[in-house]
């Protein structure tokens, strides 16, 4: 037992964080994160050229990564700066891809850019609901249905889609121009699409699909996780900054012992958020890996919120702005809770493993 | 990173199992499952079985006579010990005078004092808190003055845990008036059979008896009991309070207790069907085995960083808070659980046939309440948020 990063993961995370601090200050974020397509693709190439994709792929699957701490280390780093780029789908994909033995190149090179459908409207969590179907179709497929909340789908070149064939979890792809893709941006930066499914041509890349849909879920999940340590991290840091500097009553507010308990209170949620993320990289590909990340994902939601609420409320005025940086985060770590499986949803998974 | 067990790891776990199979008596482990109440000889007939096999100091160093543990071995040993009901080492000598002694003793109150400890053969308690100096620890009144080769003690000492069965106190006594607080305080080493030291019980919250006021009515000490310098006392102070918090998230024994709970809630019928069916009820277990996964983790990182730095570092405070409430999280679901059966004073129910709830939960309320003490002894939570505050916010 160890917890220290080897030294080729140090690396990727000292070169991501000078390189996000560099070319993706908060200026040029909000200006980027709101506007669409909601990334940068320079940026993305950018970015993949320093490998963050390859990172995020096993080795024997053309990567150089792909293991639990390795998603960690990529995405603890994009959250600290609160980076809009899609690479939650390159991940996801990435899983899907290697459970079926695809080829995985312009994934890695960033030259095709993946989003992953799953969720739908009336089973956003719940897979075993939805209710997009697939059908054979000469010597491919076609598929029917409404994707919901597909991140990166606003700027996608091929989308993974589960759909159901023959009453059995399928993987498909489906070019992103076959497909009626309505993008937006989202509240806390970013982007993604509702993809609208109408006799859509596709491709089988997985049947039966389910052990691989629970892998990408779990990849995932960690991911989000991993990116609230980092975005929790850096609003902590922004928070203690403030409370030295900020004066009120003749003083800085931080020698009120009624905002100091408070924060501590943020830093020991902090540290088992960062305990938990570390229980659940360890768990990646393991037996136990979709309750370890569960639990994770729960806890994170809940340490997530009350960094985010307490932060701008010690604030005060200053953090429901636009302008300054902790709105932004405070967005990002509440909403970030309900992709893939928010607090409650996570918890009820929980106990689903006291039923036995 | 590596959160795995080595083999070398798991072949321990395997010793610390098979020893504890074979050495803990079945008597003191029923005890503890019981509830508590455990008699100062079951206590001390634990430390000599553990002192024997050489497990009794289980942090000190090696040149000490510890058994020179990493952090995963004591975690192991920690959780397996309280999976077989072992008791709770008393800490007193070991975890806090030890250490004390090791760092800031003279050669003579080495080979003095620590064999002593390391044998079981001497019971320390601690002379801290006072009636008027609870979380301001600083402002106690105590006295020693010095006549001649002697310190003579006069004041009040309480909150002494376990010092019914203590034959030795260390305490914390003012040497120096006209200055700071803290710069007139020395750590004095008292032997218990001194003429002048009277022991009352205190009587806790649920009935139990386990801490004691100490009175000192002109205590002859020997000056040679001093610990380190005269007056430099509150330095050793603070070192042995975060000593103290080193083994504090209670992960062991909340590990435990969440198995306990499991075990109840299977057991315990409400709405026709098992109480662990109910989703509001497993949502609150789910909850706090999720916070106990995660505290894991957050000790074990804190114990190796305190083995990289050589000691344990004010980020225990953390342990300490998160560990508290969440061991009394666990004790209130183990109270509930019981529902209206958590109510007879223990003992109250003496034919075992009528007993509402099964004798190894009998206590559940009891400890409930006793366990309210975790987040106000040690430094209350509240004294670990300022330390927090000071050292690592920097505020």
């Amino acid at each position: 037992m160890n917890f220290d990063l080897t030294e080729d993961r140090q690396m990727l995370a000292d070169t991501l964080n000078r390189y996000l601090a560099d070319q993706y200050g908060m200026e040029t974020r909000n200006a980027v994160a709101y506007e669409a397509p909601f990334h940068d693709p320079a940026k993305w190439s950018a970015m993949t050229d320093l490998g963050i994709a390859g990172a995020l792929v096993p080795e024997e699957q053309g990567g150089f990564g792909g293991a639990g701490f390795d998603i960690t280390v990529v995405f603890e780093a994009l959250g600290k700066a609160l980076c809009p780029e899609p690479f939650l789908g390159t991940l996801m994909a990435a899983r899907l891809l290697g459970a079926a033995g695809a080829d995985m190149e312009t994934l890695v090179s960033g030259e095709t850019r993946y989003a992953v459908g799953l969720g739908e409207i009336d089973a956003a969590y719940d897979l075993d609901n939805i209710a997009t179907t697939a059908a054979a179709s000469g010597d491919g497929y076609v598929l029917n249905g409404r994707k919901s909340a597909v991140y990166g789908g606003q700027d996608a070149d091929l989308i993974l889609v589960l759909a159901n064939l023959d009453g059995v979890p399928a993987i498909f792809s489906v070019a992103a121009k076959e497909a009626n893709v309505v993008d937006y941006g989202m509240i806390d930066g970013g982007g993604a699409a509702e993809v609208l499914l109408e006799d859509a041509p596709a491709t089988l890349l997985l049947a039966d699909a389910s052990t691989a849909v629970q892998d990408a879920v779990n990849a995932g999940r960690l991911a989000l996780c991993a990116e609230a340590v980092g975005a929790m991290e850096t609003t902590y840091e922004v928070l203690v900054d403030y409370l030295k500097t900020r004066k009120q009553f003749g003083r800085p507010i931080g020698t009120f012992q009624v905002l100091q308990h408070r924060t501590v209170d943020l830093l020991t949620e902090i540290e088992q958020a960062r305990s938990i993320t570390i229980n659940a990289a360890a768990s990646l590909g393991e037996d136990d890996a979709t309750l370890k990340i569960a639990m994770a994902k729960n806890l994170i939601g809940r340490a997530a919120r009350l960094v985010a609420e307490e932060a701008i409320q010690m604030h005060g005025g200053i953090a429901m702005t636009w302008e300054y940086s902790v709105s932004h985060y405070g967005k990002r770590l509440i909403m970030l809770d309900a992709q893939l499986g928010d607090t409650d949803q996570c918890l009820s998974e929980v106990m689903q493993s006291y039923a036995a | 990173m590596d959160l795995s067990y080595s083999p070398e790891e798991r072949a321990f776990e395997q010793e610390v199992r098979d020893f504890l199979k074979t050495s803990l008596p079945d008597h003191i482990a029923a005890a503890v499952r019981a509830g508590g109440d455990l008699t100062g000889d079951m206590l001390q007939e634990w430390h000599r079985i553990l002192s024997a096999k050489g497990w009794l100091a289980t942090t000190w160093p090696k040149e000490y006579g510890g058994p020179g543990w990493t952090p995963v071995q004591r975690h192991i040993f920690e959780v397996e010990c309280n999976r077989f009901h072992a008791p709770r080492i008393v800490p007193f000598g070991l975890a806090m005078l030890g250490p004390v002694i090791q760092t800031f003793g003279n050669e003579r109150q080495k080979k003095d004092v620590l064999p002593g400890i390391l044998s079981a053969e001497d019971w320390w308690c601690q002379g801290y808190s006072e009636p008027g100096a609870g979380s301001d620890l600083a402002s106690l009144k105590t006295r020693a003055d010095r006549e001649g080769d002697h310190y003579v003690i006069n004041g009040q000492k309480t909150w002494t845990t376990l010092g019914q069965f203590a034959n030795k106190i260390f305490c914390l006594v003012r040497t120096k008036f006209d200055c700071k607080p803290q710069e007139g305080i020395s750590f004095v080493l008292v032997d218990l059979d001194t003429p002048g030291i009277e022991m009352r019980p205190i009587r806790l919250i649920e009935g139990g008896y386990e801490v004691n006021e100490v009175f000192f009515t002109d205590v002859r000490v020997p000056v040679e009991n001093l610990v380190g310098e005269e007056n430099q006392g509150w330095t050793i102070a603070k070192f042995l309070l975060t000593h103290e918090r080193t083994n504090i998230a209670g992960v062991g024994s909340s590990m435990q207790a969440l198995e306990e709970v499991k075990a109840l809630a299977r057991r315990v019928r409400r709405n026709g069907r098992p109480l662990i069916q109910d989703p509001l009820f497993a949502a609150r277990i789910a909850q706090v085995e999720i916070d106990l996964e995660a505290m894991k983790i957050t000790n074990l990182r804190m114990l190796f960083q305190a083995q990289k730095q050589g000691h344990p570092g004010p980020e225990t405070s953390i342990l300490k808070i998160k560990g508290t409430v969440i061991n009394q999280e666990l004790r209130d679901l183990a109270r509930r659980a019981l529902g209206p059966s958590a109510a007879p004073f223990p003992g109250a129910v003496t034919d075992g046939n009528l007993a509402l709830s099964p004798p190894d939960t009998a206590k559940n309320a009891a400890r409930y309440f006793n366990n309210r003490k975790t987040s106000i002894f040690g430094g209350s939570n509240e004294i670990q948020r300022n330390i927090l505050t000071k050292t690592m916010l920097e505020l």
